[in-house]
This record gives C-alpha cells, structure tokens and sequence, in this order.
C-alpha cells in the first residue's frame, strides 16, 4: 500500500507537509486531527457526516476531487468564509489521486 | 435552589444513562444542558442518522437513542434544567458544590458529573463585520420569544431546518418575513421546504436566493441590512430585524475555567479509578474526558458513567458498603414507586 504526502496550510498560516495512508479509509479531516494541526474540539465536529463545516479548506492544487454530494454542497452553503475553492475535509478521501494534494484549512467559525 | 445527589452537566447520551447507573444506587439525578432538548449531539446534530456500535443495537437512529435512553431513566425521575448553560462552581466548606447557569438557577448537589460532549452549543455567528454591536438590538441568533417580532419586518438568514420553520412560523406575526439563503436549494425537511414555497407564491414569505446579508444599518437598533445577489448586485432592505440562523456549535465556553486540568479542549480524569478529575467530587465522563487511549464513543461514555456512579456512592455515603447486584437479580426500583424485576419461576409438580 502507498502513501502519499498532503501539504496542509494550518489556520496560523503555516505549511505542513504529511504523509497520510491510502488503506486505511481516512478522509483528510482525519488527517488534519491525526496530525493535530487543528485543536481538537475545532475540527471534525461531527465526526465527519458533513454536518457542521468545522472541517472546511481551500483546495490550492487543481486535483480532480470526488464530486460533491448534496449533503456537502448544502453545508458548504451554510457555511462562513466559503469560496469557490472550498470543499470539506470529511468528504475528501485518501486515495493514491490525491498524492500532493494542497490544501488551506479556512478559519474556525 | 435544586437539590440532587449527582449534577450532571450535559444531557447528551453519557448523561442520561448515568441518571439510571445512579439510580441503582438510590442516588438522584439532575441535568443541566445549554440546549431546550435532551440529546446533545444526537438530537442536535445528527437525529436522523444511525449509529451501528450501541451494543445489541445492529442500527439505531441518534434521536431514537435518546428517546430510548429517556425511557430507560423515567422511573429514576430525573430533573432537568434545559436551555441554560452551566456557567459557575462554588466549593462549599462541606465539600458540596453550587453549579450556577447564564440565567441564575442554582444548583447544590456532593457530586457534579461533567457529560458536557463538545461543550455547550453555541450559535454560529456570521463573519459581518458590525453584528456584535447589534446583538440584541434587532440582530437575535436564537428566537426566544417570538411576539418581539410582532407587526415587525424581519430579515432570517440561513438554509436548514431552524431558518425555514422560524420563517414559516412568523408569516402569522411579523408584517414581513424575507428569507435569504445562498442557494435556491434548501437542506431543510421537505415538507418546510414546500410549505415555504407555498407561502412564497401566496406573497406571505419574500424569498431572495441566492443571496447573502453582507451589512446591517441602525443608529442603536438594526434598521437596514445590504443584501448582496453575486458580487456587484447588492441592495439595501429595510428591516427592524435580522435574525442569523446557522445552527449551533459547540464550545468548551465556562467549564474551561473551573480549575480543571484541561488538555487538548477535554478535561484530564483519573481514568484507572473513577474518572475523578483533580478537584475531588467533579468527575468529567463521554467525550468531554481525557485519558490515554481514550476513544469519543457514546458506549465508551456509558461504561465511563457506570464507574463513576460507583464512586460517587462512596463519595456520598462514605461510612456504607455497596456491593453490585445484576438488575436480572435486584430488578430496577424506580422512584416513582414503580418496580420491573425477573418474573419468578413457575413452580408445578407432577403428579
């Protein structure tokens, strides 16, 4: 099983840049709080049901990402500080594709 | 003043159960929860999801859980201060504690029980710059009372459940209800999103989509919010309110100050004893705890609740020796006289 390597700019605008495994079901919230690059209790409110946006980042690289479900598209729309960009953590799995994968956690909300 | 054996603050799952682990004990209960509702996440989050990891349950829905759970403790006749936030402690010289809320209730019980999850749920309030200075002066995240809103123009914000059913409730109070959404979608119940549309063509519900409130006007009370459809298309709309509604999240708030060891937004237990946490008679179970290997799972909370129960009947009743009896065995003795127990084997000779 390969890993792959996600650089994840935190909430104080410092770049990380993580190894995250492809066989293990993560999604990239998870990545974000296995790393603690945000407090617990910030991120992954929900645990990952696309329910609360704690989770919400701005893609900088042009990766092809799984589509949005409606569940994600009307959070998003709920959402604050939301941009073209933005996509949930949650709903971005670790798959070999998102080998680079840049992303930018948006501001706690 | 409420008097009550444990004080548990939060009345998410964890909670709730440790109302009926104290029963056993004869110990009485009372809850605390910022919310209106019993549940904590399961209700206010996610009730119509299921959970697949609650023991002999293969799928449960959260909100069934909770019903469940609050027929489990009925007979234990808990009590419940609800939609109030515990926000203050006080030691007594005795050893006993007074819990405080936002709105002044007092509590006084030798044990408190931290269930408090995430912390309590806050609203989320929306990134416009003057909001603050205008809250409670026309801008209200939570409606509390609705004849504030009568023969007034409201402006709701906001796509779920909250802002549809507000919007459809106050067609019969304010003069004039506008509800701005980003989307023309809704994530709401179908049933609300239909209703809207039903008062929308009947000219009672001004529906502007896709649009977003980026200003509110007001000398001392809001009197104008700016509404923007895309970027160079905004407008100024007359209001006397301007009610946000993006649910809620939540937040360690006060409990965060009560002199508890807090790591990583949870507070520190004694996880090889009793789940006590460095102030002898505050005990902290379910999500809200720290320990290592410490997994946020409501079964891991229930069992959590159950030991700290035991230890806070030698807390109460430091001179009397308890031992565990199965409920198979000792059945359930609620307070409210009534008792379940094993039915008693039929005994029939033959002749």
């Amino acid at each position: 099983m390969s890993d792959i390597t996600i650089k994840i700019t935190d909430r104080e605008g410092l770049l990380h840049e993580v190894v995250a495994p492809t066989d293990m079901a993560m999604n990239l919230m998870e990545v974000v709080r296995s790393y603690e690059l945000a407090p617990e209790g910030t991120i992954g409110v929900c645990g990952g049901m696309a329910m609360c946006a704690s989770c919400q980042c701005y893609v900088k690289s042009d990766h092809e990402l799984p589509e949005m479900t409606p569940d994600e598209d009307l959070m998003l729309a709920e959402a604050f500080y939301v941009e073209d960009n933005s996509r949930l953590g949650c709903q971005i799995q670790m798959t070999p594709e998102m080998d680079g994968l840049e992303v930018e956690l948006a501001p706690e909300s | 003043m409420i008097k009550t054996d444990i004080l548990i603050i939060g009345a998410g799952p964890t909670g709730l159960f440790t109302v009926f682990e104290a029963g056993l004990l004869k110990l009485k209960c009372h809850l605390i929860d910022a919310l209106p509702q019993p549940g904590g996440q399961c209700s206010e989050i996610y009730p119509k999801k299921p959970i697949y990891d609650i023991p002999a349950y293969p799928e449960i829905l959260a909100g069934d859980l909770t019903d469940k759970l609050m027929e489990q403790i009925k007979s234990f006749e808990p009590g419940f201060t609800l939609g109030e936030r515990a926000d203050t402690i006080e030691k007594l010289e005795d050893d006993t504690f007074v819990v405080t809320t936002n709105k002044g209730t007092k509590h006084h019980a030798p044990v408190v029980a931290i269930a408090g999850g995430l912390g309590s749920f806050e609203p989320r309030k929306p990134p416009i710059p003057t909001i603050a200075d205008f809250e409670d002066k026309g801008v209200e995240y939570i409606i509390r009372d609705p004849e504030i809103y009568r023969n007034k123009k409201v402006v709701i914000a906001g796509g779920g459940d909250s802002a549809l059913d507000w919007s459809i409730f106050l067609t019969d109070v304010a003069s004039e209800v506008t509800l701005v959404h980003r989307r023309n979608e809704f994530r709401g119940a179908l049933d609300s999103v239909e209703k809207v549309q039903e008062l929308k063509n009947n000219g009672k519900i001004k529906l502007i989509t896709p649009a977003e409130v980026k200003e509110i006007h007001g000398e001392d009370h809001v009197s104008a919010v700016t509404i923007a459809k895309g970027k160079d298309d905004s407008f100024v709309l007359e209001t006397d309110h301007f009610i946000p509604l993006f649910g809620l999240s939540p937040k360690l708030g006060p409990i965060a100050n009560w002199g508890l060891e807090i790591e990583k937004n949870a507070i520190k237990v004694n996880n090889a004893l009793d789940y006590q946490t460095n102030i002898p008679g505050i005990y902290a179970i379910g999500d809200v705890n720290t320990y290592p290997g410490k997994l946020k799972l409501i079964l891991c909370g229930f069992h959590e609740a159950t030991l700290m129960c035991q230890s806070a009947y030698q807390r109460i009743h430091p001179d009397k020796k308890y031992v565990m009896k199965y409920t198979t065995v000792g059945g359930v003795e609620g307070f409210d006289g009534t008792k379940k127990e094993a039915p008693k084997a039929v005994v029939k000779k033959i002749e």
